[in-house]
C-alpha cells in the first residue's frame, strides 16, 4: 500500500518505514561498489600488480615512474577524492529518499547537551 | 639561544597547552567521558582523528622506513591511508546511526551475545595495549635525545601529561588535546620537508620536489638517486625486492587493520550526525595526507643527501651530527678495511675487480626524520620543534588508545557485564579509575618494554583485520549474520592469525623467510588471509544455525538509514 504512494505526501518525520528502502539501500550499495572497485583499482592495480608496466611511462612534467606515483603519491590523493564523492552523492541520496538527518532540528537538540564546541575558536 | 633551550622552551609550552586544554574540557558525565557528548563538529574530529592515528611511528619512523625499502615502503603509505575509505564506505556512518560508546558494544548487540562482547573487549585490550607501550616508548626516546634525561624520567613525565587530560576530560578532553597536538605535529613536520625540498630541488612544495629536477644541475632526483643505489650495490630505489602478492597481501592487512582498529573507530561515535561521520572520515584523511604525501619525498631527499654525504668520505671529515648520532649508537661505522673512507654499500656491491665490497656502515631508519635538521643544517628552532612533533605524535595516539582500555573494562565489562545496575556517577569514577590504571601499566610497559614490541604491532594490524572488521561489515550488511556464524568467524580468525605469527615471530624465528611462509605471505601480510578465513567461517556457519532474533534484523533495518540517529545515551539508558 505504501508503496503506491508518491514520494511527495511522506511526511517529514515519517516513522514508519518510506516504502522504497529497499532502492535506497541498492543505490548505496551501487556506490559503495563503484567506489570500491576505484579504490582497488589504484591502490591494488597501479600501485602494485601492475606498477612494472606503467613504470615505463612518466608523470608528464615530473621525473616520476608512473607505478611509482601511484604507489606513494596518487592512490592517497585518489583515495581522499572517493570519501568526498561519496559524501556528495550519500547526502544527495539521502535527501531524495527523505531518510536524512535535517540540517539544524536533529543537530541542535545534541549540540544543547555538549556545554563545551571549542573546536569554533581553534 | 641553543638547540637544547629551543627543544625545552616548544616541548614546554605544547605541554602547557595540552594541560590548558584538559582544565577548560573537564568531562561531567559517562556520555562526555566515552564520546565526548557526541558534540565534536566534524572538522575537529577529522584533525582528532588523524593526531589519533599518526602515532610515534608514522611522525618519526614511516620517512625512514620508505627512504630504506624505496618502492617497497608503499605499503605504509597506502595501506595507512586505504583504510579510510574503507571506515568512510562501509563501518563509519552505520556504527555512528547505532551510537554505542565502545566496539564491543555494538559486537554484543549486534551479535546478542555476553560471549560475542567479552571477545571483543579482550581483543581490543590486548590491541590497544600492544600499542599503547610503543608510544610510551617513543615518548622515552624523544626525550632522552633531545634533552639528554633518562629513558624512564621522559616516560613519567609523558605519562603525567597523558594522565592528566585522559583521567580529567575522558574523551573530550582527548578530542581537543589531539586537535592541538594535530597543530603542532603538522607543523613541526611540514617545515623541515619544506627546506629540504627548496635545497634539493628549488620548489615548496616537497609532493612535487622529489619527482622534479635538481635546480642546478637538472637531473631528475629519482634517476639520481636510481644511480646512487645501482653504483653502491643497493636495489633500485623504484622497484622493490618483495614479492607482488606479498606487497599485496601487507597492503590490505594495514588497510583493513586501520578499519578494524578500536580507537580510530569509536572517534566516529563522537560527531552529532550520521552525516558528520561520513565527512569526518574525509577530512581525517586530509590531514592524515598531508603527512603520508610528504614522508615520501622526505625519503628521497634524505636519502639521496645520506648517500651523497657518506659515500667514500674520509672518515676524518664526517660533519659534527654524524658524530653526534654516533654517540646515540643508532649510526655505526666499523672500518673493516682499514683505508679510513666510509662504505656504505649494499648487498650486490663489487669493486672494479669483481670482489665483493663489505659495508661499514650501520644506519637506524629513525634518524632520517629526527636528524634531517641537523643533516641539512637547518635553524636549532626547526631541531626543537621536531622533538615537540614527535611527542606530540605519540601523545596522542596514546591518550586514544588508552580510552579504549578504560571504556572496555568500565562500560563493557562493568555496565554491560558484571554491575549493570551502577549508577551513572560510580561509572564516571571506575571510568577515571581505569584510565589511571591504564596509564600507568602503558607507563610500566614503556619502561620495560617486552622485546617483542616492534613484533607484535604486526600483530596488533593482523589481530584487528582478521577479528573486528570482518564481524562489523556482516553485522551491517547481511541481516542473517548470526551470534554463532560471528563468534565462530572471530575465533577462527584470531586464531588462525595469531598461531601464524606466533609461529614465524616467537616460537621458530629461524623459519622467518619466504620460502617457508604459505604462499609467500609474511607475518605482516597474514591478516589478510585470516580476514578470509573469518569471513569464510563466519558465513558457512550462519548457514546451518538459526537466524538471528527479529529485534536484530530490524535493528540492522535501522542502522542503515542516517534519519533518528541519537545520541549515544539515549540507547543504552
Amino acid at each position: 500500500m505504501l508503496g503506491a504512494m508518491p514520494d511527495s505526501t511522506f511526511s517529514p518525520r515519517a516513522t514508519d518505514p518510506p516504502p522504497d528502502r529497499g532502492a535506497y539501500w541498492r543505490t548505496n550499495l551501487r556506490y559503495v561498489g563503484t567506489l570500491l572497485a576505484i579504490w582497488f583499482a589504484v591502490s591494488y592495480g597501479a600501485g602494485i600488480l601492475f606498477v612494472e608496466q606503467l613504470n615505463a611511462f612518466t608523470v608528464p612534467g615530473t621525473s616520476f615512474p608512473l607505478g611509482f606515483w601511484f604507489a606513494q603519491q596518487g592512490s592517497i590523493y585518489v583515495f581522499v577524492a572517493l570519501i568526498f564523492v561519496y559524501v556528495v552523492l550519500m547526502n544527495r541520496l539521502d535527501r531524495r529518499f527523505e531518510v536524512d538527518e535535517g540540517d539544524s532540528a536533529a543537530a541542535s537538540g545534541r549540540a544543547a547537551v555538549s556545554d563545551a564546541r571549542p573546536e569554533a575558536s581553534s | 639561544m641553543n638547540v637544547q633551550a629551543w627543544t625545552f622552551t616548544l616541548v614546554g609550552l605544547s605541554f602547557a597547552l595540552y594541560i590548558g586544554i584538559a582544565v577548560w574540557t573537564r568531562a561531567r558525565s559517562t556520555k562526555d567521558f566515552y564520546v565526548a557528548g557526541t558534540g565534536v563538529g566534524p572538522l575537529a574530529n577529522g584533525m582528532a582523528t588523524a593526531a589519533d592515528w599518526m602515532s610515534a611511528a608514522s611522525f618519526i619512523s614511516m620517512a625512514g622506513i620508505v627512504s630504506f625499502l624505496g618502492y617497497d615502503g608503499s605499503v605504509y603509505l597506502m595501506g595507512w591511508t586505504g583504510g579510510y575509505v574503507l571506515l568512510a564506505l562501509l563501518l563509519a556512518p552505520y556504527l555512528r546511526k547505532f551510537g554505542a560508546f565502545t566496539v564491543p558494544d555494538f559486537v554484543g548487540d549486534r551479535y546478542y551475545s555476553q560471549t560475542a562482547r567479552v571477545v571483543a573487549v579482550i581483543c581490543a585490550i590486548f590491541v590497544s595495549f600492544t600499542y599503547v607501550a610503543g608510544q610510551m616508548r617513543g615518548v622515552g626516546v624523544v626525550f632522552s635525545r633531545f634533552l639528554e634525561v633518562p629513558v624512564e624520567i621522559g616516560v613519567v613525565i609523558g605519562m603525567g601529561i597523558v594522565f592528566f587530560y585522559a583521567v580529567l576530560g575522558g574523551m573530550k578532553g582527548i578530542t581537543y588535546t589531539q586537535v592541538a597536538q594535530y597543530c603542532v605535529l603538522i607543523f613541526a613536520f611540514m617545515v623541515p620537508a619544506i627546506f629540504l625540498s627548496l635545497m634539493m630541488a628549488g620548489t615548496p612544495i616537497p609532493q612535487l620536489g622529489f619527482g622534479g629536477f635538481d635546480p642546478s644541475t637538472g637531473v631528475p632526483l629519482i634517476e639520481r638517486l636510481d644511480g646512487l643505489h645501482r653504483e653502491l650495490g643497493f636495489a633500485a630505489y623504484t622497484s622493490g625486492a618483495k614479492s607482488t602478492l606479498d606487497v599485496f597481501a601487507i597492503t590490505a592487512a594495514l588497510m583493513v587493520g586501520t578499519a578494524g582498529l578500536p580507537h580510530v573507530i569509536i572517534r566516529f561515535y563522537t560527531v552529532p550526525r550520521v552525516r558528520d561521520a561520513r565527512i569526518s572520515a574525509g577530512y581525517a584523511l586530509v590531514f592524515i595526507a598531508i603527512l603520508y604525501t610528504t614522508a615520501p619525498a622526505i625519503a628521497v631527499f634524505a636519502r639521496t643527501n645520506l648517500l651523497e654525504t657518506v659515500r667514500d668520505a674520509p672518515y676524518e671529515t664526517v660533519p659534527e651530527w654524524f658524530t653526534k648520532w654516533e654517540e646515540t649508537g643508532l649510526l655505526t661505522f666499523s672500518d673493516s678495511n682499514q683505508d679510513g673512507l666510509i662504505q656504505y654499500v649494499g648487498p650486490d656491491a663489487v669493486d672494479a675487480a669483481g670482489v665483493p665490497i663489505t659495508n661499514e656502515l650501520t644506519v637506524d631508519r629513525d634518524i632520517m626524520v629526527l636528524a634531517n635538521p641537523e643533516i641539512s643544517g637547518l635553524p636549532d628552532w626547526v631541531v626543537g620543534l621536531v622533538a615537540a612533533g614527535g611527542l606530540a605524535a605519540a601523545l596522542s595516539t596514546a591518550a586514544g588508545l588508552l580510552l579504549v582500555v578504560s571504556s572496555a573494562v568500565s562500560h563493557d565489562l562493568l555496565k554491560r557485564g558484571l554491575r549493570p545496575d551502577i549508577s551513572e556517577k560510580g561509572e564516571l569514577i571506575a571510568a577515571r579509575i581505569a584510565a589511571g590504571v591504564a596509564v600507568v601499566v602503558a607507563g610500566y610497559l614503556g619502561i620495560n618494554p617486552p622485546g617483542f614490541v616492534a613484533e607484535v604491532v604486526a600483530l596488533a594490524f593482523g589481530l584487528a583485520a582478521s577479528s573486528f572488521f570482518p564481524v562489523i561489515l556482516l553485522g551491517i550488511f547481511t541481516k542473517r549474520m548470526n551470534r554463532e556464524g560471528a563468534i565462530a568467524g572471530m575465533v577462527t580468525g584470531i586464531g588462525f592469525t595469531a598461531a601464524y605469527i606466533a609461529w614465524f615471530k616467537f616460537i621458530s624465528p629461524e623459519m622467518n623467510s619466504a620460502e617457508h611462509w604459505w604462499f609467500g605471505i609474511s607475518p605482516e601480510g597474514i591478516g589478510t588471509l585470516g580476514m578470509l578465513i573469518n569471513f569464510a567461517v563466519a558465513l558457512t556457519v550462519s548457514r546451518f544455525t538459526p537466524p538471528p532474533p527479529r529485534a536484530v534484523a530490524n535493528m540492522v533495518e535501522d542502522i542503515r538509514v542516517p534519519r533518528g540517529a541519537r545520541g549515544a545515551h539515549e540507547i543504552n539508558a
